[in-house]
């Protein structure tokens, strides 16, 4: 469906202009669309997420502007834009501001290379999972670069605890995806999706796939700053962490970058592991097989990935937050060794297969 | 036996030939001694007695016939109930100076910065005698009789106090015969130091804590009090004895219907007014909801303070359940305003009994969830164990009272130990803990509701029939002389001093905070932890800001 809408905009353009001209207009309108689709989802999340809490919180949560509440989020991106943009005396301003930019580049990268529904992908590279870690990764520096700008000693130690906890859990996120590597032999995204066909791959890889699942549930939380694991803006000790300094779009910018963050993660944890677009499919239920067939695949994508924010919400408003170092020794101590004897767990399960 | 050893302790006071011993108007023992002595009786009290005076209750400034002097109150963990007043005056008006004791109580620390703030008053060997509350820079001593209080003498300030100037420390040493005045700084050059509040959005008020980390852990804490300074104390100097009841609600705006009932039980027993039983049941049926109300926010406080926002909804959305109730019958709802010299503002509303029976299963089966939800959740465990350790001896050197102290082993429940109102006649237990670690005085509050719930069921259907309110005189004029009252309220022993000279307004009152104390215990529990349990160990203690600043 996806794939004969770009060819006909394909063959459109081709007729009116040249192929680079063609080429540079199909990459403004993906962009585009890419950064739309970027608010779009982030400002329903918010709107989500408010609501999910008040839930848990006995609260009704957002009801006022329009019905329901729905336009709440929309007024509140309004507000954010209009703003002022404080100056920080004594900053660093140039990369005070460059910051908040590096955070949201990051985000939109990974966002782009997701695979959202059948043919529905930007870019498929050969190591699709590679760029997802790496370019993700970028995020940690637009942190550091914010706590370090800010010339605030708050914004300093939430930096510090970010760079700390971020490089740490990322391990823990790689690895476990490593597992579904090994077992898919691949790197590239739709490849991946295409062999969870009959079966996800958290039901093909059977223990270790489950236990890389969850430790890429946890590492992942972790690597959004979300509660329990929030230090970096540990609003009752450093007020907002690292971006304690900024107003306006720029903290805004964060914001978006924090609420994508967690969709980006769940997102890719229900590529690796729960098959992605592709639908539920039991062998040797045919019928069943051909209902779940008729549920378009986009909707399989978000629904998977709604799960799994739903999880991370869930979680985030039920624990407390951990202390640096119990969260430091979570990952080193416990969460890194079961990883990595997981891998090799999971390499001996495909040399066993053959 | 108990007895004998106060007899021996009267007798050796009575021995000194310095000192003069009387019985006050409230039958509290006072001994005055030449402010030269002061320090050699005040060890012989805390160390060498009988039974040692190892709590400074409360340090009270004076300032009658035109001399400066301090009160101590004197009380002991063993015989608690046994109180002393110890006197001590200074005819120099220029150049006040006693001897501290901040070397025989920890307490005294704060209190006497608070008495040279006030009355100017200077004490010597006291390494950081900065003024506590107010500016640095502000002229003249407000609580002295002579004080002017001329705006002009003191204007609004146009700009803010300098950082720096609240770093230095004047003090006076006196030592071996030589005497020296001597400027320090609170902290080493290259600290780094680390401002939480007087804006924060976990700092539960205005206080203000400066403090050096080393990486995250806490090097040195300084509290900085006074943003919410309101002058409280000078204020009632002004104010007639039921215009007074109002400030106390907004001392500790948590326990307010307490800290009321220590001013009403202290005018009461000054003027040997007979309060009706009715009274008597309904005020304390109205301190304990407001201690159930304010532990549910202690402890939801707390919960947030770790990260757990949802824990402190749900302890609003049950004190909530509370605040409607005192509604119902008082009018007010954080601040009731409900009791009266006499009694009580008006009768209960038909429907509190039954209001307040349903109440209790509710709370109770709330209890259950909030155990489940936070006090067995494993990160909780993990974040509260083995930190915030507070000894008893401690505790009670630096007067940290009310649950803080229980948690740590140290049986200072008043409503135990001197029943006032009802309290004498329902059967409730003081809950102890030993360890005096952070997970106590934190489930120490979730147990202590469940005994305030204990009192209630015992009270609420047996409210006497009578008057709710006693017959006062059109204007109340206690009798001359010093009146002094102490309740239990949620954070600790709250206490009133009246000084009267027999007029419709006080010649001084002094209200006891708990919750000052509390900010010591701080500096002594969260110094060498990280700086994230900074925040919760002093949720822990559940300090109110405007009751330390008054």
């Amino acid at each position: 469906m996806f794939s004969s809408l770009t060819q006909w905009i394909d063959s459109f353009l081709l007729r009116y202009m040249g192929e680079n001209w063609a080429l540079f207009v199909e990459f403004l309108l993906i962009g585009v669309s890419i950064m739309v689709a970027y608010a779009v989802l982030a400002l329903i999340l918010i709107l989500v997420e408010r609501k999910i809490c008040a839930y848990f919180q006995c609260r009704l949560g957002p009801n006022r502007v329009g019905p329901w509440g729905l336009f709440q989020t929309a007024a509140d991106m309004i507000k954010i834009v209009l703003k002022e943009l404080i100056r920080i005396n004594r900053a660093d301003h140039f990369l005070f501001r460059l910051a908040s930019f590096i955070v949201i580049v990051g985000s939109v990268c990974t966002f782009g290379a997701l695979p959202f529904a059948k043919g529905l992908q930007v870019i498929d590279f050969n190591i699709g999972v590679f760029y997802l870690l790496a370019i993700s990764s970028l995020g940690v520096v637009g942190i550091l670069l914010a706590g370090w700008s800010s010339n605030s000693k708050y914004t300093m130690i939430g930096a510090m605890r970010s760079g700390a906890q971020l490089i740490s859990y990322e391990l823990s996120c790689g690895m476990s995806l490593l597992c579904i590597v090994v077992l898919s032999g691949t790197m590239q995204l739709s490849e991946i999706v295409e062999m969870q066909r009959d079966s996800w791959f958290i039901f093909q890889g059977h223990v270790p796939a489950v236990i890389a699942f969850i430790i890429y549930l946890i590492a992942g939380h972790a690597e959004t700053n979300r509660g329990p694991f929030d230090l970096p803006e540990a609003e009752s000790e450093l007020t907002a962490g690292y971006h304690t300094e900024y107003s306006g779009i720029q903290f805004g910018f964060f914001y978006l970058a924090e609420y994508m963050n967690m969709f980006i993660i769940a997102a890719i944890a229900a590529t690796m592991f729960l098959g992605g677009w592709q639908p539920l499919h039991i062998s040797g239920w045919d019928t069943f097989n051909q209902v779940m067939d008729c549920i378009p695949s986009a909707i399989w994508f978000l629904g998977k990935t709604g799960f799994c924010i739903f999880l991370a919400l869930w979680v985030r408003w039920s624990f407390p937050r951990l202390r640096i170092d119990q969260l430091l020794r979570l990952e080193w101590k416990i969460l890194m060794p079961i990883c990595l004897v997981n891998i090799l767990l999971m390499a001996l399960l495909v040399a066993l297969r053959g | 036996m108990k007895k004998t050893n106060m007899e021996i302790t009267e007798k050796y006071l009575s021995s000194l030939s310095f000192a003069t011993l009387e019985r006050r108007a409230d039958g509290m023992l006072s001994v005055t001694v030449p402010k030269e002595n002061l320090y050699e009786v005040a060890k012989f009290l805390r160390h060498e007695c009988a039974e040692k005076y190892n709590f400074l209750f409360d340090l009270v400034g004076t300032d009658s016939d035109n001399k400066l002097g301090v009160i101590y109150y004197l009380s002991q963990s063993a015989q608690p109930e046994q109180m002393l007043a110890l006197k001590t005056f200074t005819a120099d008006r220029e150049k006040p100076e006693l001897f501290s004791v901040q070397d025989l109580w920890d307490s005294a620390s704060v209190y006497e910065r608070e008495v040279y703030d006030f009355f100017g008053i200077r004490f010597i060997n006291h390494p950081d005698m900065r003024r506590i509350f107010l500016r640095a820079d502000w002229n003249g001593f407000p609580l002295r009789k002579d004080y002017n209080a001329d705006p002009a003498v003191n204007p609004v300030p146009e700009k803010s106090e300098l950082i720096s100037d609240m770093e230095r420390m004047p003090s006076i040493t006196l030592k071996m015969g030589e005497r020296k005045e001597e400027t320090s700084y609170v902290f080493e050059k290259d600290d780094y130091v680390v401002n939480f509040g007087p804006q924060h959005p976990a700092m539960h008020g205005v206080l203000h804590l400066r403090v050096a980390l080393d990486g995250e852990i806490i090097k040195k804490i300084d509290p900085v009090f006074g943003y919410i300074h309101r002058g409280i104390e000078k204020m009632c100097e002004a104010y007639t004895y039921p215009q007074m009841l109002h400030l106390t609600d907004r001392l500790d705006y948590l326990s307010g219907t307490m800290n009321r009932h220590a001013l009403c039980l202290c005018c009461e027993n000054a003027l040997q007014l007979e309060v009706s039983e009715r009274a008597h049941y309904i005020r304390t049926i109205f301190d304990e909801l407001t201690r159930i109300a304010s532990h549910l926010l202690g402890w939801g406080c707390m919960c947030m303070d770790m990260g757990s926002i949802t824990a402190f909804v749900y302890g609003m959305r049950d004190r909530e359940k509370i605040m409607d109730i005192f509604e119902e019958t008082a009018g007010g709802r954080l601040m009731a305003n409900y009791a009266t010299i006499g009694g009580v503002a008006r009768d209960i509303h038909p429907n509190f009994q039954r209001r307040v029976k349903e109440l209790i299963p509710y709370i109770r089966k709330m209890l259950k969830e909030h155990h489940m939800l936070f006090s067995n959740n494993p990160i909780a465990r993990g974040r509260m164990a083995g930190i915030g350790f507070l000894s008893k001896e401690k505790a009670i050197s630096l007067g940290a009272t009310g649950p803080s102290g229980r948690a740590s082993g140290w049986h200072n429940d008043l409503r135990k130990i001197s029943p006032y109102a009802a309290y004498g006649k329902v059967n409730f237990d003081e809950v102890l803990r030993s360890e005096g670690l952070t997970y106590d005085r934190y489930v120490i509050r979730l147990d202590e509701i469940e005994q305030s719930l204990r009192i209630i069921e015992q009270l609420i259907d047996n409210i006497p029939e009578g008057a709710y309110a006693a017959k006062t005189k059109a204007v109340i004029k206690l009798p001359e002389g010093e009146f002094f009252q102490r309740v239990e309220n949620a954070r600790g022993q709250f206490g009133v001093h009246i000084t009267s000279k027999g007029d419709k307004t006080p010649y001084r009152v002094k209200f006891r905070s708990p919750s000052l104390t509390l900010v010591g215990a701080l500096k002594a529990i969260a110094t060498e932890s990280k700086v994230a349990d900074l925040i919760m160990l002093g949720a822990s203690l559940d300090y109110v800001i405007p009751c330390i600043d008054r």
